[in-house]
């Protein structure tokens, strides 16, 4: 079976080759429409790589979030700037010869810091022990008492419950951070194409079932809360480029509740656990799939409400009139 | 041992492969956006075909094979949509088509 290690072999480094040319061509493209375009190229390349390193589901998770939403989030932020973006490119070819010295050897001397980093990361990966089972037999060991199948899963909601506690704070301070920018109104233009709202018509309640499948099945194979949420998030969005938006009526409390929710229950579970006996997040073997269901219910929720609001910009409130 | 599914499996694959290339030329080829589209919609929805019922021939099992025709279905109902939708966007904003 010589052959397929060396095809394995010349994919992989096509694979990475690739990555870096894709990334060349974004960071140094003119026109910023393409530099989104080829981002969202880089992000399903990703998501390629992930799968041949044997990690379905960040691979899934890349490219719902990093491939798909973050492409759409790019756009809308890309036709807000529309009109500064030609301003600003007409006034830079003026200006550069106005360059302090400072400012002249910034791009050689930040390649240079750059290379450096990517040496000393490729050394330090280059000598880690190349045959080490790492942390699956620990974690496999105990499989059995985390409540889950998956291992992905069991860790990242039962051992490192802690961290990802932590990314969905993340995740909402980032939300309040759009929100303080105090738009007013919402970016999103609305596409009065009928087919657009035939298809949006098929796809979302498709959508809302699969992002109930992959967080159903996220306890014994790839999936889970956060690629679940983003499934959602992307109905969301879907939805609101055909002009759907919230109705008054929801956009004030069960709005807020619905994005904090993922949150309190984490946190509820966090303090009840630690005030019965046992260590905080260390969830009763007996108890503990049931907690993770839960958990992972209330995230999921939050996550795509939180990412169609990202989506969306502007903090929809009671007063806005639509 | 490489059995007859496994042939097969690999005629289909070589077929949709085909089609992906054939795809990818007309995008790099074709003079203008829409005879593009036209493109990389037709070959790219035949090729996933001919790829996904490749695979789904390997696993005799109904569940997986009735997975990956959704997953085909879902992207010819999303590729035909924005197709429309990018041919409607360079309508607008009076792209020419290409003349000979």
């Amino acid at each position: 079976m010589e052959t397929i290690i060396v095809i394995q072999w010349a994919l992989d480094v096509l694979l990475g080759l690739s990555l870096f040319y894709l990334a060349w061509l974004a960071l140094t493209s003119e026109d910023l429409f393409r530099a989104i375009v080829l981002f969202v190229s880089f992000g399903l390349l990703l998501t390629l790589v992930w799968i041949r390193l044997d990690a379905p589901d960040i691979a899934l998770a890349e490219a719902a979030i990093g491939a798909g939403l973050t492409g759409a989030l790019l756009l809308a932020g890309l036709a807000k700037l529309q009109i500064d973006t030609r301003e600003e490119s007409s006034g830079h070819q003026t200006s550069a010869t106005q360059q302090t010295t400072i400012k002249k050897f910034f791009k050689p001397l930040s390649v240079i810091a750059v290379m450096l980093l990517a040496i000393l990361l490729g050394y330090s990966v280059l000598s880690l022990p190349t045959e080490s089972a790492g942390l699956l037999p620990p974690v496999n060991a105990e499989l059995v008492n985390s409540g889950v199948t998956n291992p992905v899963t069991a860790v990242l909601l039962n051992f490192r419950g802690y961290d990802t506690l932590l990314e969905m704070v993340v995740l909402l301070v980032a939300l309040l951070a759009v929100w303080s920018f105090d738009a007013r109104h919402s970016t999103v233009i609305a596409n009065s194409s009928p087919v657009l709202g035939i298809m949006t018509r098929i796809l979302v309640p498709v959508l809302i079932v699969v992002t109930a499948y992959l967080l159903w099945v996220g306890a014994a194979a790839p999936g889970g809360a956060f690629q679940a949420g983003s499934v959602l998030g992307a109905a969301g969005v879907l939805l609101m480029l055909t002009g759907w938006s919230l109705k008054s009526s929801l956009a004030g409390f069960p709005l807020k509740l619905a994005l904090v929710i993922g949150n309190i229950t984490f946190i509820l579970v966090a303090l009840t656990t630690a005030f019965s006996g046992t260590y905080s997040l260390q969830y009763p073997p007996a108890q503990a799939g049931l907690i993770i269901l839960i958990i992972e219910t209330a995230a999921t929720i939050s996550i795509g409400v939180t990412l169609a609001a990202l989506f969306l910009g502007a903090q929809p409130n009671n007063k806005d009139k639509q | 041992m490489a059995t007859l599914i496994d042939y097969l499996s690999l005629i289909l694959l070589v077929f949709g492969a085909i089609f992906f290339l054939a795809g990818t030329l007309g995008l790099l080829r074709f003079p203008d956006v829409y005879t593009r589209l036209h493109a990389l919609t037709k070959a790219d929805n035949v090729g996933l075909g001919l790829i996904v019922f490749g695979l789904a021939i390997q696993y005799q099992s109904w569940a997986i094979a009735g997975k990956l025709v959704l997953i085909w279905l879902l992207v010819l109902l999303a590729s035909a949509s924005v197709s429309h939708l990018v041919a409607r966007a360079a309508l607008r904003r009076d792209v020419p088509p290409w003349r000979r």
